[in-house]
């Protein structure tokens, strides 16, 4: 038995939602009575942590704090279209769509506020912790808390926007085929070093230095964690995750998710991530989608470093030892024949 | 199906319900009694999110007879918080951004809490095998590592 290690390293770029009858994501904005702002979606957040990220995407731009905004979600009965959160679409398509609809209700917030100072709304600021004032006089100011109370008893006005974020459908030149089936697409790369044992075709996952470009990091606790997660993620969509992993045959294999391989606590390689931030021009405030792109790098880097190992190359998902010792002993097969 | 009486602790508290006979303490604790901390995962005792403290035992409560806890102390990750303040294990949680999903969180506590209750100053191996009963699908596990061991950490500096 000898252990072997290699290196390898896989660059991706990863796109941003998708690309069947269009790819829309509407949201609707208004202000309670109080100055709160509830943005309303039919988008999920089953634990990505979208309620977060738009609450501080509709307050930057309302220019109000986070916590003044509820995001109200995932009733598809009465609220505005969306898609759906995968292909890692949310923050993009979402986040557009409440910064559309965050705009026209801060525009409407802002000409309240100059009725009520008598100055022009366009000489108008936010302060970001819930006050509007004249540039430059900052003493020259009204709460957002007054102005919303004006603007529903004495102006009889709602203060409220809405967001329409829509990427076409593209369909492919006839002559080229060229066409545009996603946007923003977001980069990363990876460099795995493993160690395969050549008796067993078991792999190790030694270490995994990851660098990924999201746009920005909106919540940037929240993209390491998914980041980290994702990285992980990667390595055991590399090496253990089927549904069949038994050969020969569909009769052999798994029947549930007790039969499903991941890799656990023990397992875990030592891993690094860097953030690098490159604000994407259609992105809110700049940001990509993050959320599936970091799970894939990992695999042809993984694959990279066992061909550096042991010279096979393995292009069957995952690559289980069983694979490996096919592809070691087809090798040497043909390096007898050769 | 014939119903019979259970009667145990809960979190510091004496419960006493009718359950049909033959199910689950999982089941009596999320459908009797109102406690859904204990998450119904693969139910075939593999997964861990259904994990509950039985008389100081780690259990998995998906393969554990509500009948045979009679007179047991139980205790579940929605008896943690203490008057609205949260435990050590759960503010570790929270400020180590150590759950995504939140599926598995409520098992991987009572896991964790385990060990620090017999094991207070744990090593990272420590740690790894306490939590290997419990899977996790987003964080990675490597957050969740981190946070018992900083929850062991502000633990033994208040004992200390």
């Amino acid at each position: 038995m000898v252990l072997k290690r290699g290196r390898g390293v896989a660059a991706i770029n990863y796109p941003t939602g998708m690309n069947l009858g269009g790819d829309p994501s509407q949201a609707l904005v208004h202000s309670t009575p109080t100055g709160s702002f509830m943005v309303t979606l039919s988008s999920v957040d089953l634990g990505q942590g979208l309620r977060q990220v738009m609450s501080q995407i509709c307050a930057e731009t309302i220019g109000v704090p986070t916590e003044a905004v509820t995001i109200d979600t995932a009733d598809t009965d009465t609220g505005p279209h969306c898609m759906g959160t995968f292909a890692s679409r949310g923050t993009h398509r979402i986040g557009n769509a409440i910064v559309q609809a965050a705009r026209e209700a801060r525009d409407v917030m802002l000409e309240v506020a100059a009725e009520e100072l008598e100055v022009d709304a366009g000489d108008l600021d936010t302060d970001g912790t819930g006050n509007i004032h004249v540039k430059g006089a900052p003493q020259k100011s009204i709460s957002v808390f007054d102005t919303a109370l004006a603007a529903h008893f004495k102006h009889g006005r709602s203060i409220s926007g809405r967001g329409m974020f829509l990427v076409p459908r593209s369909f492919p030149e006839t002559e080229t085929g060229a066409m545009k089936p996603a946007t923003c697409y977001a980069h990363a790369c990876v460099v795995a070093d493993v160690e395969v044992d050549d008796e067993t075709g078991e792999v190790t996952v030694l270490s995994v230095k990851n660098v990924y470009d999201v746009g920005r990091a909106l919540n940037p606790k929240m993209v390491e964690q998914q980041l980290v997660g994702g990285s992980w993620m990667g390595i055991s969509h590399a090496l253990y995750e089927t549904t069949e992993p038994y050969y020969p045959d569909r009769e052999n294999g798994g029947t549930d998710f007790n039969q499903y391989l991941m890799p656990g606590p023990g397992n875990l390689a030592d891993t690094e991530t860097i953030v690098i931030e490159r604000p994407a021009a259609d992105g809110p405030y700049g940001a990509k989608g993050v959320g599936e792109m970091c799970a894939n790098p990992q695999i042809p880097a993984v694959a990279n470093a066992i061909f550096d190992a042991v010279g096979v190359r393995v292009d069957t998902m995952p690559i289980t030892p069983e694979r490996v010792l096919r592809a070691l002993k087809a090798q040497s097969q043909e390096a007898l024949a050769g | 199906m014939a119903r019979v009486p259970v009667q145990f602790t809960l979190n510091g508290q004496d419960r006493a319900e009718f359950v049909e006979s033959g199910v689950t303490l999982l089941h009596a604790l999320r459908h009797t009694m109102g406690d859904t901390s204990p998450k119904a995962g693969c139910q075939q005792g593999t997964c861990g999110a259904c994990t509950v403290i039985v008389d100081g035992e780690l259990r998995l409560s998906c393969l554990t007879l509500a009948e045979t806890c009679e007179g047991a102390s139980i205790e579940t990750a929605a008896g943690l918080a203490n008057e609205g303040l949260l435990h050590p294990l759960q503010r570790a949680i929270v400020d180590g951004f150590a759950a995504q999903c939140g599926f598995c969180t409520p098992g991987m506590i009572m896991a964790a809490k385990t060990l620090l209750d017999h094991t207070p100053n744990p090593t990272r191996d420590d740690v790894v095998e306490a939590i290997s009963g419990n899977i996790c699908r987003c964080t990675g596990y490597e957050p969740i590592i981190q946070a018992v061991l900083t929850a062991a950490q502000s633990n033994s500096q208040k004992a200390g």
